[in-house]
């Protein structure tokens, strides 16, 4: 079974080291560079967990989520979300949004995969 | 015989009373009882100072040798009394409303508060009370040689004993007359001891008339028929001297310094003056009822040649009734000591008030403020007044020897005094009367008395004989004792008519050729209309009516709840009756006027009152006092009025300053933020595919290349960020030091071109005109090449045109380096021009590794260079302008 994921980042260097990752894991890793039309890339590629990135060119990742869940059938997708800026008012901001994962740059390889597993084995179960 | 130690020691005892009965009264009444001692009865018992000695001894020494003439001295006050008592009453309305404290006072304050007045009236009645005083120790000193006679073993010396006497006198004065100074210049003390004295002055006269009548002449019947037999039975009435005698003892009453003490400063209630108005009259009636008997018996029982004037005690004596002449001694003392007593105090008043003080104040003027002092200077003034007009007495007295002669100076003194009247009288009740008028009234008398009456009646010749019998220079119209030719009449009748009608004429005629001041005029309505200006008689009286009115405005001033509050507490210490209004009772409205000046100021607070009460006018000086304290407040409320706009203005200046530091708290914040999101970015790169580097197995030899060279780039990417990050920071701070140097731009522009050229790895054309940038510069050449590079290198990175191309031009414009940098790209949407030289502003996706401070720094360069740097819309692609003032320029060259 094909697992999806979709990677929503500006930052081609840090696009290019997700995509490794996850690959070797076995999943098939789709891109996104723009917040501007985010949401229609998602609701068209129907991924089993999105990445997002907070500062996006256009819309930011906080936007974008927050109109996602605005669809029923987005309410559960499995979003990890990453920022840079690493505020405390992000990660509640982001809650409020709602974020599955809530990830500060730089992570370390291993959360991120164990991130991505563990989102994906709630959804799967439920 | 009673010894004269006896008498001294009776003499003694009865002063010690006098202190005693002075000291009880003063206490009684500064503890606000003794209702008594202001009751009528005190008021015209002191009144009858005007008896002294010489009226005293001298009437029956009078009756004996110019038969019932004496009695014009009574008639004179009686008249007074009975017939003008409407017009003393408007005198004392105006004492009490203008708070006079003297003759003096009331004269200069009724003429424009003139202090020149003041002094004449003040000098001539010194002139005249000195005499006076020196007349009243002679009685005393008489009265003891009659006893030192008969007890030549006595401790009695002439000498000795009148400086004693005049010292005692001068210390009770002091010690009663000023104790303290009130503001109406009142004394319980005194008034109650001269009251005292008149009783025993009037009990031992009648005692020893009694004892003549039925004691020696055997009844009434046998003593009719006595006066009958004698000379001074058969009436002989002299009009001229009569009229003028009557005249003079009631302007005297008037107008004598003592007089005018307590009927006017001392009166406590205006409506006593009904009182007084029938028993000042009977107690004169009764002072001359034994005149004549004992005159008649005197002449015919004692030796030819005896003194008449002590008649009075003489008589008693040669029957061997010591213990009446004792009495009788006892009530000369007294009519000689109280006179003495309230004449200093008088005359001290005026002295200290109208002479001293403002020589003094003229003196201190310029010496800061004197009012703490002024209270202490006025008491001081006051003693010393007493002691020297009680010396010049006692002086007076040694110097003419005590003879006859001064038996006549109480009816000079009258003369002198009485040429007060037309200013007094003119003055209540002429308003046309003025203060030129009544200065050239008063000199003219005043001259024509000394130089009619008093040199020429003076011992020694101080006008020589020939001078009166031929007038000076041997001008016979210009004879002292008959002015103009007129020849022949009583010398004391030609004095007073001439001084008087010529002191009228001038006074009618200078007043009508000069103008009032606003003053005068003010203060002339305020005499002339007292009566509708000044309501009740009494201090503060009222009703509960008035009451209300008092509530309404204290309230107003005080605030509601304040002035409930007071006016409760004021209905529960009356009679205990809370919730009702107080009734306004003088101690009430007194306590009223207190609080209300603690907030008003005092004399407002006395005005305010007043008005509502009614009880006193609004003086010229009360109105003043009101605009000296408006005046005050309107200082103190503009200068409250600067104090809050200052006030306001901090405030204003504080919520900027908090503004700006909030936006400047925000502005870091922010920055921070995206200080972190651009460290954490590259970080995270590194991060990862240096972690893809170590866990991972197999990768492949251009993999790994790939991975190393991006760690490489994110390194390097870091590293420029903390260089823009530093030297932003050293620019904004303004730390940084500027390394001046010369170069032409052109040499700058080349450095900047190749330099910009090399690190990047798009190609970019850069089109110059280099004749125009031989343009000499003054600079820091590295900090202007930094600028250059930024701009060129971000044509470099955003131009999207597919063969981008740099125009760069240089002019010299106005006394500047204008460098203008233009690409053929799209060039910078509108919306973001402004944004360019933010920090961390990027326009669009920038991939191009920059932070997005460049063109921050390179503001910030142009701002410590003396220029600027600015984005230039409408040039097709983007375009900057860099300024460089000429100043640098010229300063090179």
């Amino acid at each position: 079974m094909s697992r999806k994921v979709l990677l929503i980042e500006d930052e081609p260097n840090i696009t290019e080291a997700i995509r490794f990752l996850l690959t070797r894991e076995g999943w098939q890793v789709e891109t996104h560079a723009e917040g501007t039309d985010a949401v229609q890339v998602i609701l068209a590629a129907r991924p089993d967990l999105v990445i997002l990135d907070v500062m996006l060119p256009g819309k930011s990742g906080m936007d974008v989520l927050r109109d996602l869940r605005e669809h029923d059938e987005m309410k559960v997708l499995p979003v990890l979300m990453l920022t840079a800026r690493g505020q405390s008012r992000d990660r509640e901001m982001a809650e409020q949004a709602g974020v599955s994962r809530f990830m500060t740059k730089p992570f370390s390889n291993t959360e991120v995969l164990t991130a991505v597993r563990d989102l994906h084995a709630q959804a799967s179960q439920s | 015989m009673a010894t004269l130690n006896i008498l001294i020691l009776v003499c003694l005892g009865y002063v010690v009373l006098l202190f005693g009965v002075a000291f009880a009264a003063d206490r009684l009444a500064a503890r606000g009882g003794g209702k008594w001692l202001r009751s009528p009865l005190i008021y015209t018992l002191s009144l009858s100072i005007y008896c002294t000695a010489w009226t005293f001894y001298g009437a029956v020494g009078n009756a004996a040798r110019s038969g019932l003439e004496f009695v014009t001295i009574y008639l004179g006050p009686t008249l007074v009394m009975i017939s003008w008592w409407w017009g003393l009453r408007k005198l004392v309305r105006i004492g009490r409303s203008q708070r006079v404290t003297s003759i003096a006072d009331l004269i200069s304050s009724r003429y424009g508060k003139s202090n020149t007045l003041a002094v004449c009236v003040t000098i001539l009645a010194v002139l005249g009370g000195t005499p006076y005083i020196a007349l009243q120790l002679q009685s005393i000193t008489l009265s003891f040689s009659i006893f030192a006679e008969a007890d030549p073993t006595g401790l009695y010396r002439e000498g000795s004993s009148v400086f004693w006497v005049a010292a005692g006198l001068a210390v009770f004065a002091i010690l009663f007359g000023t104790r303290n100074l009130d503001a109406n210049e009142r004394h319980h003390g005194v008034v109650t001891a001269i009251a005292l004295e008149s009783v025993v002055k009037l009990f031992a006269l009648l005692a020893v008339g009694i004892f003549v009548v039925w004691g020696i002449a055997g009844g009434l019947g046998p003593m009719m028929d006595q006066i009958d037999a004698s000379e001074i039975g058969q009436w002989h009435v002299d009009a001229g001297r009569w009229t003028t005698f009557i005249f003079l003892s009631a302007a005297a009453f008037v107008c004598l310094p003592r007089m005018f003490q307590v009927m006017v400063v001392e009166n406590d209630d205006e409506s006593h003056l009904r009182t007084a108005a029938w028993a000042f009259p009977l107690y004169l009636l009764l002072m001359s009822l034994f005149v004549v008997p004992i005159a008649v018996v005197g002449l015919d029982l004692m030796p030819e040649g005896s003194n008449p004037d002590l008649f009075v005690l003489t008589v008693p004596l040669s029957q061997g009734n010591d213990w009446l002449a004792m009495l009788s001694f006892i009530g000369g003392f007294s009519s000689a000591t109280s006179m003495v007593i309230v004449t200093a105090m008088a005359l001290s008043t005026m002295v200290s008030n109208h002479v001293v003080m403002p020589i003094w104040l003229n003196t201190q003027e310029g010496t800061a403020s004197v009012s703490g002092d002024v209270r202490t200077i006025v008491l001081m003034a006051r003693r010393v007044s007493i002691a020297v007009i009680m010396a010049l007495g006692y002086f007076y007295y040694r110097l003419s020897g005590g003879g006859a002669a001064l038996a006549s100076i109480g009816l000079v003194a009258f003369a002198g005094i009485s040429q007060i009247v037309p200013a007094l009288v003119g003055g209540l009740f002429w308003r046309g009367a003025t203060r030129t008028g009544a200065l050239v009234g008063l000199s003219v008398g005043f001259l024509l008395w000394i130089y009619t009456l008093l040199l020429p009646g003076m011992e020694g010749g101080i006008i020589p004989a020939s001078v009166i019998e031929n007038g000076p220079f041997g001008w016979g119209w210009l004879r002292p004792q008959a002015l103009f030719g007129i020849d022949g009449i009583d010398p004391m009748v030609h004095t007073v008519m001439w001084s008087l009608s010529l002191n009228t004429i001038a006074f009618c005629v200078a007043s009508m050729l000069s103008f009032p001041s606003p003053l005068e005029r003010l203060q002339g309505a305020q005499f002339v209309n007292v009566f509708d200006h000044s309501a009740a008689p009494r201090g503060w009286t009222g009703s509960v009516a008035q009451s209300e009115d008092l509530m309404i405005m204290t309230q107003r001033i005080l605030g509601t709840n304040p002035a409930q509050e007071f006016f409760q507490a004021e209905a529960e210490r009356q009679n205990g009756r809370p919730g009702r209004l107080p009734e306004p009772t003088p101690q009430f409205l007194e306590r009223l006027e207190r609080e209300l000046s603690g907030s008003v100021g005092a004399a407002t607070a006395h005005a305010m009152i007043g008005q509502i009460v009614g009880g006193a006018s609004v003086s010229v000086e009360d109105l003043l006092a009101v605009a000296d304290e408006s005046a005050q407040m309107l200082e103190y409320s503009s200068q409250l009025e600067a104090k809050s706009a200052e006030l306001s203005r901090t405030a204003r200046q504080l919520r900027e300053a908090n503004a700006k530091l909030t936006q400047v708290s925000m502005q870091k914040d922010a920055f921070l933020s995206q200080v972190s999101h651009e460290l954490r970015t590259p970080m995270t790169s590194i991060r990862a595919f240096s972690e893809i580097m170590r866990d991972t197995d197999g990768l492949s030899e251009a993999e790994q290349t790939r991975y190393a060279a991006i760690i490489h780039d994110e390194a390097l990417r870091l590293t420029r960020l903390l260089d823009d990050l530093l030297d932003l920071s050293v620019l904004e701070s303004g730390q940084v030091s500027l390394n001046m140097g010369d170069a032409s731009l052109n040499e700058v522009l080349d450095r900047a071109v190749s330099s910009a050229l090399a690190g990047g790895d798009r190609k970019l054309s850069v089109r110059r005109v280099r004749a125009s940038e031989r343009i000499p510069l003054h600079t820091d050449l590295d900090r202007l090449g930094q600028v250059f590079i930024n701009l060129i290198s971000n044509a470099q990175k955003y131009c999207d045109a597919a063969e981008p191309v740099l125009t760069i031009s240089a002019h010299d414009v106005g006394g500047q380096v204008v460098i203008d940098f233009t690409d053929n790209g799209g060039g910078i949407p509108p919306e973001a021009q402004s944004m360019v030289f933010e920090k961390f502003a990027r326009v669009g996706s920038d991939k191009a590794g920059g932070a997005g401070l460049g063109l921050a720094i390179c503001r910030e360069i142009m701002q410590r260079l003396g220029g600027d740097v600015a984005y230039l819309p409408g040039q097709g692609g983007a375009a900057f302008r860099v300024n460089l003032p000429l100043a640098y320029r010229q300063a090179a060259q």
